[in-house]
């Protein structure tokens, strides 16, 4: 217990924990977008892979750090058009277009790789993001290097959170979206879109995921390799269900996630670690995020229209 | 724009749009061989004789395909009853684990008794492992696309936790793999001296049984009547949870026999690398099949096909082998587009 308590105490861990919570943040911002309007967007896993290798590729071939982040959201956003103009319009399964979606950007990503650096077994290095000091704040003790000594991107994830957050619950138009999801013949029957509105949220959403899949190589490991993205996608997911489609909700959850995610890598070091096979502490985030949905699953907050195509004029 | 439901699709229709997508998805590899610097004309040839050229070529095809039939099966069954099984890279794993479990010298069992009993306990535990979300999906009403998906993860981290623990060939130099079955556990070959293993027929007689039981049993009708209409299934007295569970065990089971298939007719031991993703490329074949038993051994061996081919290929013409999931993952778009476009006419107004 005592070396656990050590590991609370410490700085760098609430420093980790935020870390990792950063790119799920954005991922599980763009998922909450597309189902507050309607759509399920398993593409989310691939998604992530494009965005991690455009933002990487464009700062390792010349470009600047956040034009990095540019190309992989607008990437991203390019394969939340085709899910899009598949799953809306044309009404197709969310589910087996969502997991072509993954298939189709990953292998994308890793054909782009192998393509660009045919013969690296060891993948190259980026000069990525740098911690950025808030003056005074970071000087707090335990919270100050946690939150106020991080990188510009992690900034960024906090406020999207309260970005999305106003955008989907304080202005006309995150009423349309949320209506989209709830109720799209009432949405239609005002005279607006109910195809442009999901259609610009799971573009947008993919493009928010696409930045958190950058995060990881322009924030944390500074390279591509495969396999890293590792199931955040579907992770973030579950923190959607987790946080009853509320952006602030789904922070903490992310928040959370980190906690445990991080404490299972430092528990591993410890005299517990040493006993145990390092793979059940790898197991903890899956196993967790399940806990999660099941502890949830009684609540019915879903957006009443998630996963069902609007086809106008049909009732 | 909205869509309009064809009463009755012309055949110029039902034949013209699949061949359209096979077409772009052609087209669209073509384009990015020639992005790769190569000749789209040669890289195609090299696929398809790699894929089908040669005897062993051929084999190597059938070989391949043998796993995708099962997890074809398993996501077609499924899929059929809207159950989103997303899990049958877990359920293979568990079928591969109980192969090594009973046949690497635990039973002195002669072949006609070890074979079954490996091959039933391989079903017993892929149908346990696809259980747990379907319970908490029927009770709890929790989503099983992600439960199941995140098995994945926690079911290979499991295989490799044992790999290097309890499960450890002390033979293996120290590598993370299992010890290596005894003979009389061994699959033999369908015809002595050609590399093609009976796993391809116990596919093929898994795929009949399939068909059997969705066309011919009540069973099969339950399962098509939950994945239709659940509402009017339930008002129809068909017990939807029961069904669904059912449905559940039969997918696990399904693709846990093509784990027990590799490791008892290719492989011989399980390896971490057993499965480059047969469960997710299971979800392709059973689409590309549109969810028919009989549809999956042939989209199976298509599939296998354009690996095998591909891989042939990257050797030779240096195209990267991920040519062959991204032209997959394209067939899958463009064929479910043109699925739903034979069947509904689009309105711009």
């Amino acid at each position: 217990m005592g070396e656990i308590l050590e590991i609370l105490l410490s700085a760098s861990f609430w420093a980790a924990v935020i870390r990792i919570a950063s790119p799920l943040i954005f991922a599980t911002m763009g998922e909450l977008i597309c189902e507050r309007a309607g759509v399920l967007n398993l593409g989310i896993e691939g998604i992530m892979v494009v965005g991690a290798f455009a933002g990487w590729m464009t700062v390792y071939s010349g470009g600047g750090l956040w034009t990095g982040v540019l190309v992989a959201m607008l990437a991203g956003m390019l394969f939340g058009l085709l899910h899009g103009t598949l799953t809306v319009p044309f009404g197709l399964s969310q589910h087996v277009v969502g997991l072509g979606i993954t298939l189709l950007a990953t292998a994308s990503a890793y054909f782009a790789y192998r393509l660009a650096l045919p013969r690296v077994t060891t993948p190259p290095r980026i000069e990525a993001f740098q911690p950025l000091p808030i003056p005074i704040l970071s000087e707090l003790p335990l919270i100050g290097p946690a939150l106020f000594n991080q990188t510009p991107l992690t900034y960024l994830a906090f406020a999207l959170v309260g970005v999305v957050s106003f955008v989907l619950f304080r202005t006309p138009l995150g009423l349309a979206i949320r209506a989209a999801g709830e109720n799209p013949a009432a949405v239609a029957a005002q005279g607006l879109s109910v195809t442009a509105l999901r259609m610009g949220a799971v573009m947008v959403g993919s493009g928010l995921m696409a930045v958190g899949g950058a995060f990881l190589t322009m924030s944390a490991f500074n390279s591509f390799f495969f396999e890293m993205v590792n199931g955040r996608g579907w992770i973030c997911i579950a923190l959607v269900v987790f946080g009853a489609w509320m952006p602030g909700k789904a922070l903490l959850g992310a928040v959370l996630f980190g906690m445990f995610d991080a404490l299972q890598i430092r528990l591993q070091q410890t005299s517990i670690g040493a006993d145990m096979p390092y793979q059940i502490f790898l197991m903890m985030p899956f196993v967790l995020s399940i806990l999660a949905l099941v502890i949830m699953s009684r609540r019915a907050s879903v957006p009443a229209a998630l996963m069902v195509p609007f086809n106008k004029g049909e009732r | 724009m909205r869509l309009e439901v064809i009463a009755r699709p012309s055949p110029l229709r039902l034949i013209g749009f699949p061949a359209i997508a096979l077409g772009l998805t052609v087209l669209f590899g073509s384009s990015l061989a020639l992005l790769a610097g190569a000749n789209p004309f040669q890289t195609l040839g090299l696929i398809l004789r790699g894929a089908a050229g040669s005897q062993f070529a051929l084999l190597e095809t059938l070989n391949r395909a043998t796993p995708l039939i099962f997890t074809g099966l398993a996501v077609a069954v499924a899929f059929r009853a809207k159950l989103w099984n997303i899990g049958a890279e877990a359920q293979l794993y568990a079928g591969a684990l109980m192969a090594v479990l009973l046949g690497t010298g635990a039973l002195g069992w002669p072949s006609g008794l070890l074979l079954p009993a490996m091959a039933g306990a391989a079903m017993l535990a892929g149908a346990l492992v696809l259980l747990g979300p379907a319970l908490l999906k029927t009770k709890l009403g929790v989503d099983e696309v992600v439960t199941t998906l995140l098995f994945n993860f926690i079911m290979l981290l499991f295989i490799s936790m044992l790999l290097e623990g309890p499960l450890k060939d002390p033979m293996g130099m120290g590598w993370p793999q299992s010890s290596r079955l005894v003979p009389e556990a061994r699959l033999p070959r369908i015809v002595e001296g050609l590399r093609l293993h009976w796993g391809f027929g116990l596919a093929l007689i898994a795929a009949v049984v399939v068909w059997v039981i969705q066309s011919r049993t009540t069973l099969g009708y339950e399962m098509r009547a939950v994945g239709q209409n659940k509402q009017a299934a339930e008002f129809a007295g068909i017990p939807v949870g029961r069904v669904i569970v059912k449905t559940a065990l039969l997918s696990g089971g399904l693709a846990a026999l093509g784990g027990f298939s590799e490791v008892a007719g290719l492989r011989g031991n399980l390896t971490l690398d057993l499965s480059p993703g047969f469960g997710y490329t299971g979800i392709i074949v059973a689409m590309l099949a549109l969810l028919n038993p009989i549809g999956v051994v042939i989209s199976a061996i298509f599939v296998a096909g354009v690996f095998v081919g591909a891989d042939s290929m990257s050797r030779a013409a240096g195209v990267p082998t991920y040519i062959a999931n991204i032209m997959l993952a394209t067939a899958l778009l463009t064929m479910v587009l043109a699925i739903a476009l034979t069947r509904f006419r689009v309105r711009w107004d």
